[in-house]
């Protein structure tokens, strides 16, 4: 009797156990189907633009044709100003502006979460405040230093300074997410308790610990950079983004801006790309 | 430690508090939240300054001197493994950093790890190791800096009870190994009582008792430990003689220095003994059982004694032979019971 009580139990365990399981497949299932749905129709409203402006790129002279002629135009392309110089100019400015934030920003956040927690606000302020002030008006801002700068320095690599400034808001965000996302504070006593001291603390503790906010801040940074046109143009320096507009200005062929653009996105892509595999090969690598 | 004062704006951790750990000893501090138990270990780390007060070890004054060079291993309430680091790298850290050869260093290293029975994870990386293994890395990182005072924050109030109970007596059995002097925070009393040579019972940043575990628990200086540590009942009484009188029965006096009158008395549940009654007479102690809470190998029998109710620690098997509705005669163990001044008397 007992036997056959526990028999009926197990079994009406195992059918109220499966049909939370049933449930939770069918939630997964329609959950699966509607991230496809949303994706596609996502992908698609991005894409589309995209391959639109790829297929008008390389539109012939009569309409529905092909033709190679606006990337030739592209390629070929000597100036004046050449294109080589700046996409070097570009991406030299992307490497320093990365690296000046990132030895401006982080330490200072890991400083100010374990030794002077009250100024956090203060600081998330500063630091978001460049979102607020549209490029036209920090342009009007920043053109008189730049202007002094241009007497010793015609240099675009200048425009680090403004773009720093530009990227802050995104670093600010992507360092701060992943600052909170560990026990900064209980890692630091550990540490000190350990015997380390405090520059110990920021560099061997907590920032191995940021590795893909680091990341993520330097991803933004990069693309920041390279697609930076207002400032660039306004302070009459040449970087990739004013070097496109003026190749296809100069010429006659429509399809030399798509190309341009077309171009500039597939090297940001790139770029971006390689950076997040640098980045994952690294992290697998420890853990 | 001697007079330690530490204030949060109007808040006041800590309290003129005065503590002494004799070398080799592991002494628990016990108390209600915010009552400063880990206030008082955070300024003995160097974590924290304290407003006034001093603090030496072994003759060393080291209250001015910071975290870092204070030669405190400490253990804390949070997982606080560092993640980008192999178990063997963290334990090997603060050696690391005292520049110990790297031989040495791992030699040392894995050596901890054999003592907290870990030396099989050495390569493993803290998110793939369970919460109590964790702690015991942690407990292997602070022992191998060779620390002069171990200090452990509610190393396992993150612990499941299983393997609570587990890690508890194995960092007992690895102090007396080590000999090493010991300052464990808890607001479990069950884990300060069996862990501790010595227990201190904190309230409103001051140590209230500060004694080995059977004295604080059968022997409480205060009505405040009395009640925090253990469960007790407060009944009625009149102190008279050396004595107080509690329904009916006299007992003896914890402190017979106490003034004659109408007190508190605070008498422990496992003082009460019951047996069935079954003349059906009133009087002062008898009463009718109305509740019983198994607790495994012991029960906890609530009796209604008309104008109050008593709790009663039986074994459970005793405990079975009273169900609710019983009656009961119970008897009050003669053992030396505190008082507090305390007019009004109600149930714990």
């Amino acid at each position: 009797m007992a036997a056959v009580s526990s028999l009926s139990a197990e079994l009406g365990g195992t059918a109220q156990g499966s049909a939370p399981r049933a449930l939770r497949a069918g939630q997964r299932r329609r959950l699966n189907l509607f991230r496809y749905v949303m994706f596609t129709i996502f992908g698609l409203f991005f894409l589309l633009p995209l391959l639109a402006m790829v297929r008008f790129s390389l539109e012939g002279s009569k309409l529905g044709t092909w033709s190679l002629a606006a990337w030739k135009q592209l390629t070929s392309y000597q100036g004046p100003p050449p294109l080589l110089p700046a996409i070097e100019i570009t991406l030299e400015l992307a490497v320093i502006t990365s690296v000046v934030m990132l030895v401006l920003v982080v330490p200072t956040m890991i400083w100010v979460r374990l030794r002077v927690r009250w100024f956090s606000r203060v600081l998330e302020f500063l630091c978001l405040l460049p979102l607020t002030i549209p490029a036209i008006v920090l342009v009007v801002g920043l053109a008189p230093i730049y202007n002094k700068i241009e007497r010793v320095n015609v240099s675009a690599l200048m425009l680090f300074w403004a773009y720093v400034v530009l990227a802050l808001p995104y670093a600010y965000r992507a360092l701060a997410a992943g600052l909170n996302s560990i026990d900064a504070t209980t890692l630091s006593e550990a540490a000190r308790s350990l015997g380390a001291r405090w520059s110990t603390v920021m560099f061997r503790i907590i920032a191995p610990n940021m590795g893909q906010a680091i990341l993520n801040a330097l991803l933004l940074t990069v693309a920041l950079v390279m697609g930076e046109f207002t400032i660039a143009y306004l302070l009459t320096y040449v970087n990739l983004q004013v070097e496109l507009f003026s190749i296809s200005r100069n010429t006659t062929n429509a399809g030399v801006l798509f190309s341009a653009s077309s171009a500039t996105l597939l090297f940001t892509f790139v770029l971006l790309m390689i950076l997040t595999y640098i980045g994952r090969r690294l992290h697998r690598g420890r853990s | 430690m001697q007079g330690l004062s530490r204030h949060y704006g109007p808040v006041v951790a800590l309290d003129q508090l005065d503590l002494t750990v004799q070398a080799g000893e592991l002494v628990a501090l016990l108390g209600p939240s915010g009552c400063g138990k880990t206030t008082t270990l955070r300024l003995l780390a160097g974590l924290e300054d304290a407003d006034t007060g001093q603090i030496t070890v072994g003759g060393r004054d080291i209250t001015r001197l910071p975290a870092s060079k204070r030669d405190m291993g400490m253990v804390f309430q949070a997982y606080s493994l560092f993640p980008h680091m192999t178990v063997l790298q963290n334990v090997a850290f603060g050696l690391r950093l005292r520049r110990v050869h790297a031989s040495e260093r791992n030699r040392r290293a894995r050596e901890m790890l054999e003592l907290v029975g870990l030396d099989t994870q050495a390569d493993r990386y803290p998110h793939q190791i369970s919460g109590g293994q964790q702690q015991r890395v942690a407990l292997a990182r602070a022992l191998a800096i060779e620390p002069q005072v171990l200090l452990l924050d509610e190393p396992l109030s993150a612990l499941d009870a299983k393997v609570r109970a587990q890690l508890r007596d194995q960092i007992r059995r690895i102090q007396l190994e080590v000999g090493i002097t010991t300052l464990f925070v808890t607001h479990d009393q069950e884990e300060a009582l069996a862990i501790a040579d010595r227990v201190g019972v904190m309230r409103d940043g001051r140590i209230e008792q500060l004694a080995p575990p059977t004295e604080v628990y059968s022997r409480p200086a205060t009505p405040f430990v009395a009640e925090f540590v253990g469960l007790s009942n407060r009944l009625a009484g009149t102190v008279s003689g050396g004595t107080v009188t509690v329904r009916g029965r006299d007992l003896p006096l914890v402190d017979h220095s106490t003034p004659p009158g109408p007190v508190t008395a605070l008498v422990r549940p496992e003082a009460v003994t019951l047996a069935s009654d079954s003349t059906g007479e009133a009087g002062p102690l008898t009463g009718t059982v109305i509740a019983s809470t198994f607790l495994g190998a012991t029960s906890r029998v609530t009796v209604d004694l008309g104008d109050t109710t008593i709790l009663a620690q039986l074994s459970t098997s005793d405990a079975t032979q009273l169900p609710a509705g019983s009656r009961v005669a119970l008897t009050i163990r003669p053992d030396p019971v505190l008082v507090s001044a305390s007019a009004a008397v109600s149930e714990e």
